[in-house]
């Protein structure tokens, strides 16, 4: 297999002994900033982004892989441990695994979660190697229109995620998409939004709306409605299972891996979707039903697996596409291109080192994930501690650091803020962050794209209909239509699993009050199912 | 937590439509500044610049009139809840102000004060904001990030950040 003797040349690149070490620091870091109260993978990312600023390509972004695997977890461990998700991927980990925590079953929990998504990210990995330099070579058949109407649906399906409210997604992607605008139309040379505002000319630098809308937003947000109460820890000990806890999660770990990676991989995913799948799905093969809702370990082993799954799934579009649908791969894309590499179906051709070095250290950043995380949960754990005043304070001292360092330049401190205000207001009214992020990064992408299709066809709209893309075009016409065909279809017509898990994501989000929005043309969403157990 | 009603989550009425209004207004602004776009000579292509920044400004504006009506039909979007957030009080406006007024001072000293400095500052300021009172404490942790920051990006990474008034002695 070509795969698998360039993936062994990946590894001749990942394993010199500074990309190594560089992988080891990555998952370090990233795991203590990310299992750090509200700060989300994407977030992390994005604090960390200006350390891999002195470094050569491949060995920042093996790092960055390090970062990116050791935030997620990080995120997991949070949501066991304090009961509330950082983001949207973890809700359902902390359904059980924070039942599981407070029964004493803490370190049970993170056990299965860290030997889960090292199974998990184990597989996928393999699968995006596999999988991966076949749909490049698709890819690169593929015309404008077609990478145009893709992006379109990567735009609409990021705004329409289960639960939460279309219009608000929109709303989100709009300003984003505007965000993206600003700055000198590379292909006619005019300034676009920037009110003769000189620093603007360049574009608003990704760093400082990624940081802006994350991190600064974030701080004011939480210090609007601090709590001043101290939050209980769940003290934890070393992780271990038993053999009972191996027999029940075996099976969800493999189970999730496949549920998790297809939904990655399409550009389309997003982790929430998956992971309640996943939650579903255990509690309908269980052995023990009775038990969910109480901290089953089925529950925490399934949907870590997916999350897991569904982000090494995710970096196929990423990688052969250029086309991130979550926030980390959002952040993740931005930092491949600022090195002048744009991911996308030549990026194999044209990089081999590079990618299969960044496969490669996937690989090894989930060998030393587990290595780590293992005997380091109890020092994890005390990191929640951490007094608020300072945590805060911390994240806008090393967001400001971040944005300053990147252009040096005071203007972007500034930006900084007035972003961070947007951030704060997105989050007061429940409008989501993705779309928006996604807006900017991928908007002027999809701009090139469309202006490249009509130029191929002389300005006629009809050069944007072609075979694959019409096929696209129906999916976002019934993505964004959904609400209306469903009134239409018989009852049956919709699967029991997936009404039953959009139940489940509405009550969860009701209880934690995670999600985006709820509003009036939702409400007509959710298929009342009787008799759940909740 | 300050407990004025305005501002609560149980009382939000319909300060939503702000929002809305938000919406309309950037999105009137792109298309407007779309429309007024000079002729290019330079352009390639039959798209012009200012196509896409119509389209995104129409989007801006219909989402904005959808939300207003969602609004006044009772649709309100739920604030994000957190490991931290504890919904349900008033918006503490006085501590935002606070960590903005932190967050300037650095943005307007870190040029002339230099970024050990005017990071200290920062970081000092904005848990003085969040309410820690361990004052020298927090003055020596503020002073070790700064000036740490500082040398790990400039020894460390290699990238200058300002030193200011402690030249010479950094």
């Amino acid at each position: 297999m070509d795969s698998f003797s360039s993936l062994i040349d990946g590894f001749g690149t990942a394993l010199t002994p500074t990309n190594l070490l560089f992988a080891f620091l990555g998952v370090l870091l990233g795991t203590a900033i990310g299992v750090l109260p509200g700060i989300g993978p994407a977030m992390t990312l994005a604090l960390l982004l200006p350390l891999t600023r002195g470094l050569d390509v491949t060995t920042a972004l093996i790092m960055f892989a390090g970062i990116y695997y050791g935030g997620m977890y990080g995120g997991s461990t949070t949501s066991i441990l304090l009961n509330t998700p950082g983001e949207s991927a973890s809700v359902v980990t902390a359904i059980e695994g924070n039942k599981m925590a407070r029964a004493g079953r803490a370190s049970q929990a993170l056990a299965t979660a860290a030997i889960g998504s090292f199974v998990a990210g184990t597989i996928a990995t393999l699968l995006l190697a596999l999988l991966a330099p076949v749909v490049a070579d698709l890819a690169v058949q593929i015309s404008p229109a077609d990478t145009f109407a893709v992006m379109v649906l990567a735009f609409i399906a990021v705004t329409s995620v289960l639960g939460s409210s279309r219009v608000r997604g929109l709303a989100a992607l709009g300003i984003g998409l505007a965000i993206g605008l600003i700055g000198i139309d590379a292909t006619s040379g005019q300034q676009r939004l920037t009110f003769g505002v000189d620093e603007l000319a360049s574009g608003i630098d990704v760093v400082v709306v990624a940081v802006g809308l994350f991190a600064v937003g974030e701080a004011l947000w939480t210090a609007a409605h601090l709590r001043r109460r101290p939050l209980q820890v769940i003290p934890v000990g070393n992780p271990r299972m038993s053999r009972e806890d191996w027999r029940r999660s075996w099976k969800p770990w493999l189970r999730g891996t496949f549920i998790g990676f297809p939904f990655g991989a399409i550009p389309a995913g997003g982790a929430e979707i998956p992971t309640f799948l996943s939650y579903v799905t255990e509690k309908r093969l269980s052995k023990h039903p009775e038990e969910f809702g109480k901290g089953a370990i089925e529950g925490v082993a399934g949907p870590e697996a997916t999350n897991n799954a569904s982000a090494a799934g995710g970096l196929v579009p990423l990688l052969t596409l250029g086309i991130p649908t979550t926030a980390t791969a959002a952040v993740m894309l931005y930092a491949i291109q600022s090195y002048g590499i744009q991911p996308g179906p030549r990026l194999f051709a044209t990089e081999p080192e590079l990618v299969w070095g960044l496969i490669a250290s996937l690989f090894i950043g989930n060998a030393v994930l587990l290595l780590l995380n293992l005997p380091l949960a109890p020092l994890w754990a005390k990191l929640l501690r951490i007094p608020r005043p300072y945590l805060y304070a911390g994240i806008l001292f090393f967001a400001s650091l971040g944005a300053y360092a990147s252009n040096a330049n005071t203007f972007d401190l500034f930006l900084l803020l007035v972003i961070g205000g947007l951030g704060f207001m997105m989050r007061r009214y429940g409008i989501p962050l993705l779309p928006a992020i996604i807006g900017v990064i991928l908007g002027p992408f999809a701009e090139e794209e469309l202006r490249q299709a009509l130029q191929i066809s002389n300005g006629d709209l009809g050069g944007l209909i072609e075979p694959m893309s019409v096929v696209v075009y129906v999916i976002v016409a019934f993505v964004l239509l959904f609400p209306v065909v469903k009134r239409f279809l018989p009852k049956k017509a919709v699967p029991a699993v997936l009404s039953e898990a959009v139940h489940d994501v509405e009550v969860v989000h009701h209880q934690h009050g995670t999600t985006d929005a709820v509003s009036v043309e939702t409400s007509g969403d959710s298929p009342q199912r009787g008799g759940e157990p909740r | 937590m300050t407990s004025a009603p305005r501002g609560s989550t149980v009382e939000q009425g319909r300060s939503e439509l702000g929002v809305a209004l938000f919406l309309g207004v950037i999105g009137l602004v792109v298309l407007v500044s779309a429309i007024m776009l000079p002729e290019s000579r330079i352009a390639r292509g039959p798209v012009g610049p200012g196509a896409v920044p119509m389209v995104v400004g129409g989007l801006l504006v219909l989402t904005g009139v959808f939300l207003a009506v969602d609004v006044v039909r009772g649709g309100r979007g739920e604030p994000e809840g957190g490991e931290d957030v504890e919904l349900g009080g008033g918006t503490d406006w006085r501590t935002v102000g606070l960590l903005a007024v932190a967050f300037l001072s650095n943005a307007l000293l870190i040029e002339p004060l230099g970024w050990p400095l005017s990071g200290a500052i920062l970081f000092w300021g904005s848990a003085f904001a969040l309410g820690s009172r361990h004052h020298v404490r927090n003055v020596v942790i503020a002073l070790v990030l700064g000036v740490g920051s500082w040398y790990l990006f400039v020894l460390g990474l290699g990238i200058s950040l300002p030193v200011g008034v402690l030249k010479g002695i950094l």
